[in-house]
């Protein structure tokens, strides 16, 4: 897979972390990147939207992105410039939703334990690797299943399904 | 090789004789689903990238449930693209107001899901046809729009656990508190990634709606999907529904499961999920005393005759308490005339509940009954999560509908054996 690294501060964010906290329902009339980026992480901390800056990561505790199917919860991370979103682990439907839209994410239970908000982190695709440069210290993240690889190399799910089907 | 039902399922539509939990399967899909949230981003995904068909007219469902009747012009513009793509793309389940119910009491009620079925569908709690013996999952809308080109979705083949409830239950206690009881034993992340597999002589003896009502929350413990396996109240539920064939699948009796609970669903007590989790359940006497702002009955995990039945039989002849509204929503248009017929609105109405049209409403704190700031409500939901049921500093607390009519008559969080 192609190399590429993040660098950006973190955002630190508890375990269970639901749709609605990412993008509350009540913004669900519109599926526009930029207005729901301005809603972003609105119910867990109201700051977060217009203090986040391009790059910047969240790391969130245990079975992040829980709750509804909606991809307006990965769109709005993405639209906020988030580059990447760290946690021990995230619900499937979160999960499916980011790597078909191409929000990186990358499962690592040392980097959620060790950081804290305000750190700086650098983290490599490839080999998964997210170094805190804050504390001077290196964790590792999951590797991607081979055919996540597949998907991410394709361009994402929709030019993956066009690619076998001839079109 | 010995299987569970649902890698049986996944098997059948990947043309496989066996599956393994953790391969990545492609699949055939019999169901699509999209509602008014997740479809127009779906449709926009097509229609961008020039694809003017769909793999099959026939296998698609949308239902624009969750912001109608038209909440404001934005929801007016989303559901408009999806009648617009329904026309264009010839869509034959597409649900036009009137006709449109909650999706997920919908389907199964008109035969369009049946068991053995796999479906795909962008929306989180479409596990719950799991309660027919069907293989259904919620996706995002890249996922369906993939599906509606291709007729195929990838699966990360699950590991299953095994829920063996026995017992018989206690009065009032229904499907709704069996799940909040095995979502606080084991967390919202309980079940992640993975299959909840429902079995033992207390769900044998459940309805449909109960059954529907259980595998639908599956998503609330992190489940991929939830399932119970079809049996004779399975067979009599569908029967009449449809022309379609369909496969009865079972767990072979030495399938694997990578953990197997035994329950014993006779010490079940009546349950209240206290905010904000859904595995914050309680037996209903720890909520005593908190008092309530308002009550909803209706969506797609209690919406069902059956509930509004419940609800009817223990408000008949009683007034909501003094400050609570009372919210009651059938959640599709045949309920509403069931319910109608039954003389369950004049028993809501003479109360002094409102009755609303079939509609998500209040559920996702959409419209219909959202919650201002500090403001309680016990509500037959599946999610009680901040912000859902409306301002942030709102509280929701679910129950089944056992609980939220005698709530509503009291006026503070109540089990219907205190109404009586
Ligand atoms: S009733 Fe609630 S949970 Fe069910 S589909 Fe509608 S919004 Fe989702």
């Amino acid at each position: 897979m192609s190399e590429t690294v993040f660098r950006g501060r973190a955002w630190k964010f508890g375990n269970d972390v639901d749709t609605d906290a990412i993008i509350p329902a009540r913004y669900l009339n519109t599926s526009d990147p930029e207005v729901l980026a301005a809603h972003c992480m609105e119910d867990a901390d109201p700051e977060f939207s217009s203090r986040v800056s391009a790059g910047d990561m969240i790391v969130g505790g245990k079975n992040f992105g829980c709750g509804s199917s909606r991809e307006h919860a990965p769109i709005a991370i993405k639209a906020a410039g988030v580059s990447c979103v760290i946690a021990p682990s995230f619900a499937r439907i979160f999960y499916r939703n980011s790597f078909n839209m191409g929000l990186p994410i990358f499962e690592s239970a040392q980097a959620s334990a060790q950081t804290v908000s305000g750190d700086e982190l650098e983290v490599n695709t490839a080999t998964g690797v997210i170094r805190n440069i804050t504390r001077g210290e290196e964790y590792r993240a999951e590797p991607f299943p081979p055919f996540m690889v597949e998907l991410i190399e394709a361009g994402g799910l929709i030019p993956f399904v066009l690619r076998e089907m001839g079109k | 090789m010995p299987m569970t039902i649902t890698e049986k399922i996944l098997a059948a539509h990947s043309d496989r004789d066996t599956v393994h939990p953790g391969e990545i399967i492609m699949a055939r899909i019999d169901l699509a689903l999209g509602n008014d949230i997740t479809a127009p981003i779906a449709i926009k995904i097509l229609r961008d990238n020039g694809i003017d068909e769909v793999f099959d007219k026939d296998k698609i469902a949308l239902v624009p449930d969750h912001f109608t009747p038209n909440k404001d012009i934005a929801s007016a513009e989303q559901c408009k693209v999806l009648r617009e793509f329904a026309h264009d793309y010839d869509i034959s389940h597409y649900f036009e107001l009137g006709e449109m119910g909650v999706e997920h009491a919908l389907l199964p009620e008109q035969g369009i899901v049946l068991p053995g079925d796999l479906v795909l569908g962008a929306d989180s709690h479409t596990c719950t046809y799991g309660g027919l013996g069907a293989f259904s999952t919620g996706v995002g809308s890249t996922d369906l729009a993939g599906a509606m080109i291709s007729g195929r979705s990838w699966f990360r083949v699950p590991t299953s656990m095994k829920f063996v409830l026995d017992g018989e239950l206690r009065p009032w206690v229904g499907g709704k508190d069996l799940i909040l009881y095995i979502i606080g034993q084991i967390g919202v992340d309980g079940a992640l990634y993975r299959s909840m597999e429902l079995t033992g002589s207390a769900i044998g003896a459940l309805g449909m709606s109960d059954r529907l009502a259980m595998c639908n929350m599956a998503i609330e413990a992190g489940a991929k999907n939830g399932i119970i396996a079809p049996d004779a109240i399975t067979e009599e539920y569908v029967k009449g529904r449809s022309e379609r064939e369909y496969t009865v699948f079972s767990s072979d009796a030495d399938a694997v499961y990578d953990e197997v609970i035994n329950i014993d669903a006779s010490q079940i007590e009546l349950q209240v999920a206290f905010p904000h989790l859904p595995e914050n359940s309680k037996p209903v006497g720890e909520a005593k005393d908190i008092s309530i702002d308002q009550v909803v009955i209706g969506s797609c995990t209690n919406g069902r005759f059956e509930d509004l039945e419940i609800a009817a039989s223990l408000i008949k002849g009683k007034k909501v308490a003094d400050g609570v509204r009372m919210i009651v929503i059938p959640a599709t248009p045949t309920i509403y005339r069931q319910a109608m017929d039954a003389g369950f609105f004049a028993i809501f109405l003479e109360a002094g509940a409102v009755i609303s049209p079939p509609t998500c409403g209040p559920c996702l704190g959409g419209h219909m009954g959202v919650l201002a700031e500090g403001e309680k409500a016990v509500a037959t939901t599946n999610r009680n999560f901040v912000g859902r049921m409306g301002h942030p500093g709102s509280e929701v607390y679910l129950s089944g509908p056992a609980v939220a009519a005698a709530s509503a008559v009291a006026g503070t969080i109540s089990s219907p054996h205190d109404l009586i």
